[in-house]
């Protein structure tokens, strides 16, 4: 094709993140921790070995949607809360892609609820980056279904009465196959993150934490300030102990009950060791966010919660249309015919 | 044996067999069309269900039907009055009774009036119609056909349950000996059918003549016709209902021309048909996905659009209404997408089983912001075919989302089908990337033919990468634009895109009757067989008449104003309030009078031809 001569982008040098940048202005707030991810995701794909045009990011509508313009992929920015449902059809059409879908605690949880769950069941090998915000940002600031309950916003001024969602919890319900914790300050844990989604293969799922200091500021202090992170985050790496507070703390289980232990009188290896198969743990691991603020009692997990292999949709059925183009009639005239035929003459 | 008359002088019969959901009804009126069929009759069909999937045994809501008209002559419509009322219980004939021609036939199974069912019919005091004088003016055989059938079965070996539910072949028997038609094509497919299962094959067949040999031998007095063959084109057909059509329209358009098909939609009466149909042609490596609700349905298919398939969704009005948004984001992506509303009663849920035309204006005008569409309308069930499959060509070649109606009555209605090859199959072509699309070495995503046609960019080529987006786009590059005289201009573009179709299109046809005529009865959609019919006869009466059946609502076909404006009066027949009506009036300032029904049920070509006697008095009195 005389497309690919007049415009050879890539000449067997490799890609680097320069690649994947577009001509158009960036157009989120200054300081916005949006940046960040762009800026991860961009650092992350060259590693890949992935062809750029074989890369496609889909969003929906949202400030995090805006994604797609800035990546020099294939891209779509759809509607609202339907990017899940526009990614599964291409990918479901089209296998070969490697399709990443951007979204936001709106986007996904809320309006597009629906095929979020649907999508993470069905198992499409895609990436599903949400960047939560707990808050509506390109609507200037009304609370999300991730917002925590009492926060006040432009449309709950006295305070919001809705309980939150917890996404990873959400995620492992719908049967996710990958579902993971990050967040846009710690840089290199992201990478890392977006590595092993995007080696999985099958949905894979990331919370990603994202400041909106427009609109939301702090909402992660305690986890990304300084004076409270150690205390306040706990990241997970399969067969490690689950230790935090400058390894000062561990966890231990009691039967289902997740207990904070001190490991100046317990051995590290005592603790509960982190096996991201065990769906069950999982599951404990996610309810590690319904704790009481001013108690503090249990941090908020980062990391893998959640990892196994499952069939993938368009997989199997790519397997069934191929299992049928050897068995059944493949020939166009003999469908149109049909089994009963009849002739004027 | 007794002397019977054939009555050779019938053109055309119209039968109704009826009974319970469990008494092989849809069976029976299936055989007996592909009998005459093989015989050379043309014929019309319609399925009637009951819209309770477990209605109570015995009730009128129960009642299943399938209506048939076969004839000697051309045949439009499953005809308006029954000539023949095959009932197997007392609901079945509660119900549809009001609809037998006056001196019409009844075939009657007397056991399924027992005063059991004489109850759950509702007949007031129980009194059973088949012994007092209500059905005088009938011609009524009252036959113990499931005291018959156990008889002709008692040594089959079989249990009663399985030799009650032979009744029915019976019946069918009875019936191909009234209208003089060979059981053979039915023994045939029995054999067939039943291979496995011989006893059963037997049982079936043994019943089959029995009701046949019964029409012979039985002492009542009974008329015999016979309906010759018609003189249908010569070729080769089969039988086809307009779902079916639909679906087989769909693969021949994508595999005719090497695209993946990709269906996605959400089950809903009376599109899901489309989904089954399709879905068991994987060896032609159609995708079909059975999305969370019709929102996933319309956006999967835009993403698999956006990854180079042939991507089609289908639903009816209130998936439809869910769909709008993304339909939206479709005409701004300028990527090809076919939607198919199978209309069925509304607003709401209205009523799911049965049939309207009343989302035209949906169609055209449901979204937000000016969002043109091109929408087409099936005519008749064989017609689906070549209407989805002219979608698929337009909305590949002109990168369009393409909208295409169908309803209830044509969805599961069914005619014999003079197929296509796929050597009669036009070839689509998509509009590639070229040269010419690109600036600087940088691919425009929206550079434009001289039909404002956009090239279709699939992910996977190098140099095309590209953003496709919601947002209004700047002319030519695609990107992201506020500017004011930007979004006029790509207003401006978008309907030009869509107008400039109907250069792509063939000119209107007059379909009966001649340009100039005092009356112009215009259609769209499965008014065609009545508008057609009623048009024919009155046309041989000697009543100026003309009859014009659109498919291309949008755009208008570029001869239709010149055309219409050589009627002297257009009525335009619709089961709405007059949606086609606003259209014409407001296009072509043209009088049009709209004859509206929505009774959930078709136009009788009676009912038409009433309309346009009324209106063509007016002509003539006015002239
Ligand atoms: C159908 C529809 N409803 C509402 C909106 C308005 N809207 C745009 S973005 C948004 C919320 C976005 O919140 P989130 O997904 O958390 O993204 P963020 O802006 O925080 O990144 C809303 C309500 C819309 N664009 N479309
Ligand atoms: S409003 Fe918030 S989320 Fe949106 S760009 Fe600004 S800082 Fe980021
Ligand atoms: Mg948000």
């Amino acid at each position: 094709m005389s497309v690919q001569v007049l415009n050879p982008s890539g000449n067997g040098n490799p890609l680097t993140a320069k690649d994947y940048a577009t001509d158009q202005d960036v157009r989120w707030c200054p300081g916005c921790g949006d940046y960040s991810i762009l800026k991860q995701v961009q650092t992350v794909l060259p590693t890949l070995g992935i062809p750029k045009e074989k890369t496609v990011f889909v969003s929906g509508i949202g400030c995090a949607a805006r994604y797609p313009y800035y990546m020099n992929t294939y891209g779509m920015h759809s509607i609202h809360g339907r990017a899940t449902a526009v990614a599964s059809g291409l990918k479901a059409a089209r296998p070969d892609l490697d399709v990443w879908i951007i979204t936001g605690d709106g986007d996904a949880l809320s309006i597009g609820g629906n095929h979020f769950i649907h999508l993470l069941r069905r198992n499409f090998n895609v990436n599903v980056l949400l960047f939560n915000n707990e808050i509506y940002g390109l609507t200037k600031g009304q609370y999300s279904p991730t917002s925590p309950k009492g926060k006040v916003t432009k449309s709950m001024p006295y305070g919001s009465v809705d309980h939150p969602f917890n996404p990873i919890a959400l995620a492992l319900g719908a049967e996710g196959t990958f579902v993971a914790r990050s967040m846009d300050r710690d840089p290199k844990h992201l990478r890392d993150m977006l590595l092993a989604a995007h080696q999985h293969k099958g949905s894979s799922f990331i919370d990603i934490y994202q400041n909106c200091n427009v609109f939301n500021d702090g909402a992660f202090g305690l986890f990304t300030d300084k004076d409270t992170k150690d205390d306040h985050t706990l990241f997970l790496e399969e067969d490690k102990p689950l230790v935090f507070g400058k390894e000062t703390k561990g966890i231990k289980l009691d039967g289902f009950k997740p207990i904070v232990v001190s490991l100046e009188e317990n051995a590290a290896d005592e603790c509960w060791i982190h096996d991201p198969k065990d769906k069950i743990k999982a599951s404990i691991l996610s309810s590690f966010f319904e704790y009481d603020m001013n108690q503090g009692a249990l941090p908020r997990p980062f990391g893998i919660f959640y990892k196994n292999d499952r069939a993938t949709y368009e997989d199997l059925l790519a397997e069934q249309i191929e299992e049928h183009k050897k068995k059944d009639n493949t020939d166009l005239d003999k469908l149109l015919s049909g089994e009963n035929v009849w002739e004027v003459k | 044996m007794k002397e019977i008359n054939i009555n050779r002088s019938k053109k055309e019969v119209v039968i109704l067999f009826a009974g319970d959901s469990g008494d092989g009804i849809q069976f029976t009126g299936g055989q007996f069309t592909e009998t005459v069929e093989l015989f050379g009759n043309d014929i019309s069909t319609f399925p009637n269900f009951p819209a309770e999937i477990r209605a109570p045994i015995g009730t009128e809501a129960g009642v299943s039907g399938f209506q048939l008209k076969f004839g000697s002559v051309e045949v439009f419509t499953p005809g308006d009055q029954y000539d023949v009322l095959v009932v197997m219980n007392a609901a079945a004939l509660k119900v549809n009774l009001h609809n037998l021609r006056p001196g019409g036939v009844i075939v009657a199974n007397t056991s399924g009036f027992d005063s059991k069912n004489l109850k759950l019919a509702k007949y007031i005091d129980d009194e059973n119609p088949l012994t007092n004088d209500s059905l005088e003016n009938y011609e009524v055989h009252a036959i113990d056909i499931s005291k018959l059938t156990k008889e002709a079965l008692k040594d089959s070996g079989l249990s009663v349950k399985e030799i009650d539910r032979c009744k029915n072949m019976f019946v069918l028997g009875f019936i191909y000996w009234m209208f003089s038609q060979s059981p053979d094509n039915t023994i045939k497919f029995i054999q067939h059918k039943f291979k496995s299962k011989p006893e059963i094959a037997d049982a079936n067949i043994k019943a089959l003549k029995t009701g046949y040999h019964y029409g012979e031998t039985s002492e009542t007095f009974t008329s015999r016709y016979e309906v010759k063959p018609a003189p249908l084109q010569k070729g080769k057909y089969r039988n086809i209902s307009g779902n079916q059509a639909t679906a087989l329209g769909m693969v021949a358009a994508a595999s005719h021309n090497n695209f993946e098909l990709m269906y996605a939609s959400y089950p809903i009466t009376p599109a899901s048909d489309i989904l089954h149909e399709l879905s068991k042609h994987k060896s032609f490596g159609v995708k079909t996905f059975q999305a969370e609700d019709e929102i996933a349905a319309v956006c999967a298919a835009i993403g698999a659009s956006f990854g180079g398939s042939l991507a089609i969704t289908g639903s009816s009005g209130p998936g439809i209404a869910l769909k709008a948004e993304a339909m939206g984001l479709a005409v701004m992506l300028e990527l090809p997408l076919v939607v198919v509303n199978v209309q069925r009663g509304g607003p709401s849920t209205g009523l799911p089983t049965k049939t309207e035309q009343a989302d035209l204006l949906q169609m055209l005008y449901g979204r937000n912001g000016e969002a043109p569409m091109p929408v087409f309308a099936a005519a008749s069930p064989k017609d689906c075919f070549d209407t989805i499959y002219e979608a698929c060509r337009i909305a590949i070649e002109h990168m369009t989302p393409v909208v295409v109606l169908s309803d209830g009555y044509i969805a599961n209605g069914a005619e014999p089908w003079r197929f296509p090859t796929s050597k009669d199959l036009k070839t689509i072509t998509a509009r590639r990337p070229d040269e010419n699309d690109f600036l600087n070495d940088k691919f425009l995503p929206y550079e434009r033919d001289e039909h404002e046609v956009r090239p279709w960019a699939v992910p996977g080529i190098k140099g095309l990468e590209h953003r496709l987006g919601g947002l209004e786009k700047e002319l030519r590059t695609g990107n992201v634009s506020y500017n004011p005289e930007n979004h006029q201009e790509m207003i401006r573009i978008r309907e030009k895109k869509v107008n400039d179709i109907a250069l792509d299109l063939p000119d209107q046809i007059i379909h009966r009757g001649n340009e100039g005529a005092d009356l112009l009865v215009l259609g769209w959609g499965s008014t065609f067989g009545s508008i057609e019919r009623a048009v024919k006869d009155l046309i041989e009466e000697g009543v100026s008449v003309a009859h014009i059946h659109l498919r291309h609502i949008n755009p208008f076909p570029k001869n239709l104003e010149s055309l219409l404006k050589s009627f002297k009066r257009v009525i335009i027949p619709e089961m709405n309030r007059g949606q086609l009506s606003k259209l014409i009036r407001e296009r072509f300032l043209i009088d049009a009078i709209s004859v509206n029904k929505t009774k959930g049920i078709p136009f009788s070509v009676e009912e038409i031809k009433q309309a346009i006697l009324k209106y063509q008095d007016h002509v003539s009195t006015s002239a």
